[in-house]
């Protein structure tokens, strides 16, 4: 019990040392599938509450960040009786790998599900060679 | 915010809480805790919100009997004929289905949903008849 109850807990995001935010909200980390296909890894990040204006990616170098800016809906006049989560922006990191075609990642968004695909380079795409036999 | 020990027993929304907790405490074994929900309120009306990304509206249901609501639904996992392997799944997939009583009797009829960005947003009124009348005296 204690198990599933851990994982349903969003997860804070830590700063990193001499970083200060500027802005007066929590950042959680959101969680992700990063799946490799043969052509290329997908990454899955869960952003409730994103649309295609208030998620960033950026690419630095090799660091992949997102980052989520969520305006909280707060129902008018009413008050908060129950609060089994938090609501607070979205950020995460990935380094990525040289095998990475940079120049092609793709970012949608739908239903608050953030996916990225990045392609692989040409050169690290699993090629099938051909043997033919010797005559 | 300071309160009395009048209004900390008048309120119904404290005692709601405790009981929410029991109740959580209880049938919190296996999938019941997805989604966390967070609970509104203004007067007679209440407002739940939960956050759900990911999942198919139309699989969406809530149904709305006396004081109590209940959500259910399922996320299916990535499903795809080619090869593939998963560097982190922290992802959660599968069926749930969570049950919130309020301390009211719910207007089943206006009840109004809204799912926008993974976010769902319940409008819970309370039942007309339910609500305190004034009486007069002839």
């Amino acid at each position: 019990m204690t198990d599933t109850k851990k994982e349903l807990q969003k997860k804070e995001a830590s700063l990193e040392k001499g970083v200060e935010r500027t802005r007066e909200t929590r950042v959680y980390t959101p969680a992700v599938d990063i799946i490799e296909k043969s052509n290329d890894i997908v990454i899955l990040a869960d952003m409730p509450g994103v649309d295609e204006n208030s998620v960033d990616v950026t690419l630095e170098k090799d660091l992949l960040t997102i980052y989520g800016k969520i305006e909280p809906e707060i129902p008018a006049n009413h008050k908060l009786v129950i609060s089994e989560y938090g609501i607070g922006d979205y950020q995460r990191t990935f380094t990525l790998s040289s095998e990475i075609d940079k120049a092609h990642i793709q970012a949608t968004v739908s239903d608050g599900v953030l996916r990225l695909v990045l392609p692989k380079a040409e050169k690290e795409k699993t090629r099938k060679i051909p043997v033919t036999a010797h005559a | 915010m300071t309160t009395t020990y009048l209004e900390r027993l008048l309120d119904p929304w404290r005692e709601f809480d405790r009981m929410t907790r029991l109740v959580n405490r209880t049938d919190s074994y296996g999938s019941s805790e997805y989604p966390a929900v967070n609970v509104w309120v203004n007067g007679d009306n209440a407002v739940i919100t939960t956050e759900i990304p990911g999942i198919d509206r139309n699989t969406i249901d809530i149904s709305v009997s006396g004081n109590t609501v209940s959500l259910s639904g399922s996320r299916p996992a990535e499903e795809t004929k080619e090869e593939q392997s998963y560097h982190r799944h922290e992802l959660w997939h599968g069926k749930f289905s969570k049950t919130v009583k309020l301390p009211f009797n719910i207007d089943a009829d206006k009840v109004n949903a809204t799912y926008r960005n993974g976010v769902l947003q319940i409008s819970l009124p309370q039942l007309e008849a339910d609500k305190p009348r004034k009486i007069n005296i002839n």
